[in-house]
């Protein structure tokens, strides 16, 4: 376990000092099922994490930790300055300052595309109808989709959709993104623009920490790479060392697998 | 002296549906709101909410609707109220309402998938926007068929009122048997009353389950 933590404790590339995001010794269970074991990190502002590892590993677990969509049983998680201690005063906080993007988009089915940008806007930070919609014209263009502003999301193709939930998290002005395997429920063909909506936010200075198997996009976007099997962080490194040099045998393994 | 079954009897009964159409508005209204209440309890993180309206809807699932009339109407003397048949009458059935709609509406919210609510969450969205915004108006449309279901169910239940003294369609039905005796007559007014009541809400209900089938199946 010491070896994980100095691994994962290593000084993050920016802003180490003061991190968007620090998990100390954070465990979870699902019954008798140890989803998140000891697991470490430091992400520093602006940094772009992405994680990867197989199935069941505990990535889209630990991401959801952050925002607190799961609790966790023991470890400390601090979140932009916030101690995120479970049923704490901070959970709201955080939460508006982290925008989170789904596998599944969830969008609100029942709303315009518009209408799902500006909700949580203006009941959750009370600005106007008018300015909400602003903003998220202003971030539908800028994933660039504002032509479709006054369609549901049924009309629309999932890259478009996921485009949508990208936009609609923007619209918090959150400080830190989480990215659920957001590519694995599109289509072929409609990964790329997902894909270069995230590489402009990344190249904006968003902090990132993207659960993902697009190692084209760990590869360019990624300042570290974080891999994980059965609920432990066993290695985190830059995309360089990661692909020509992993460190542990399960990561080769997985990287023999995927490629 | 016995009455004959003319056009004034006939009129005397289709004038008395509209205590039975009165009855079942208020404790359609009234049941709406309590199954909106014990449906979001049935639903809640706090045990306590979960266990009460689960109870609650046991016993009203559990225990005849006649029952039910029973306890309120004779229990409400019990406890020093005078005794009212349209109070006692619209109480029950109201509780009654509540039991099987917040069931109904238990299912409609958890059909709702657990990715709105995460959504909503994850964009700060704290208990009531979440419910008021995101899942509730989803709900509400899978609801809409089985709550107009349940509607017919309770028109029909408030026949059950007659026994306690409350004079609607079937009561008005039976005092006119009494005066008549053409009980084929009289009860096959009453039965043609109620189903011009239910069917056009039945076709209504079908038509929407067809409708939401269609909005769902893209």
């Amino acid at each position: 376990m010491n070896m994980v933590s100095e691994i994962a404790s290593a000084p993050a590339a920016r802003g180490a000092s003061d991190p968007a995001v620090r998990m100390e010794d954070v465990n979870k269970w699902y019954g008798s099922f140890h989803a998140l074991k000891n697991v470490n990190l430091t992400v520093g502002r602006g940094e772009r994490i992405v994680i990867c590892g197989p199935s069941g590993s505990g990535k889209s677990t630990m991401i959801r930790c952050i925002n607190q969509l799961e609790t966790i049983h023991s470890g400390r998680i601090v979140v932009d300055g916030h101690d995120l201690t479970p049923g704490g005063k901070n959970v709201d906080l955080i939460r508006q300052e982290t925008g989170m993007v789904f596998q599944q988009f969830n969008l609100f089915p029942h709303m315009t595309v518009l209408e799902n940008c500006t909700l949580a806007p203006m009941k959750v930070r009370g600005v106007t109808k008018a300015e909400a919609e602003e903003t998220a014209m202003k971030f539908l263009r800028r994933v660039r989709i504002p032509e479709q502003a006054a369609k549901y999301p049924a009309q629309l193709s999932g890259g478009q959709q996921q485009r949508v939930a990208i936009a609609r998290a923007l619209c918090m002005n959150p400080k830190i993104m989480l990215f659920d395997e957001p590519t694995s429920a599109l289509d072929p063909e409609m990964v790329k623009e997902v894909l270069d909506t995230m590489v402009d936010l990344a190249n904006e200075g968003m902090t990132m920490l993207c659960v993902t198997h697009e190692m084209g996009f760990a590869r360019s976007v990624a300042d570290r790479v974080v891999f994980m099997d059965r609920g432990e962080i066993l290695e985190v490194a830059t995309p360089d060392t990661f692909f020509s040099a992993p460190q542990h045998e399960r990561t080769r393994f997985f990287l023999g697998q995927i490629s | 002296m016995i009455r004959i079954f003319g056009w004034n009897e006939f009129l005397v009964i289709v004038m008395a549906a509209q205590w039975t159409i009165a009855l079942s508005a208020i404790a359609f209204a009234g049941g709406s709101v309590g199954g909106l209440l014990i449906a979001l309890m049935r639903v809640s993180e706090v045990r306590a909410f979960r266990l009460f309206a689960t109870g609650f809807i046991r016993v009203f699932q559990g225990t005849p609707l006649l029952m039910q009339l029973f306890l309120v109407f004779f229990g409400m003397n019990i406890f020093g109220f005078a005794i009212n048949p349209w109070i006692a009458a619209t109480i029950a059935l109201a509780l009654h309402a509540s039991a099987f709609l917040g069931e109904i509406w238990r299912g409609c919210i958890e059909a709702v998938p657990k990715g709105q609510g995460e959504a909503a969450t994850a964009l700060g969205l704290r208990y009531y926007h979440s419910m008021r915004h995101v899942i509730l108006p989803q709900a509400i449309r899978i609801a809409v068929a089985p709550t107009v279901g349940f509607l017919v169910q309770l028109i029909k239940g408030t026949s059950l009122a007659s026994i306690i003294g409350f004079t609607e369609l079937t009561r008005q039905g039976q005092i006119i048997n009494n005066a008549t005796f053409s009980p084929f007559l009289v009860f096959g007014t009453v039965a043609a009353i109620y189903f011009l009541l239910c069917w056009p809400l039945s076709l209504v209900a079908r038509r929407m389950e067809t409708r939401f089938s269609r909005a769902t199946a893209r």
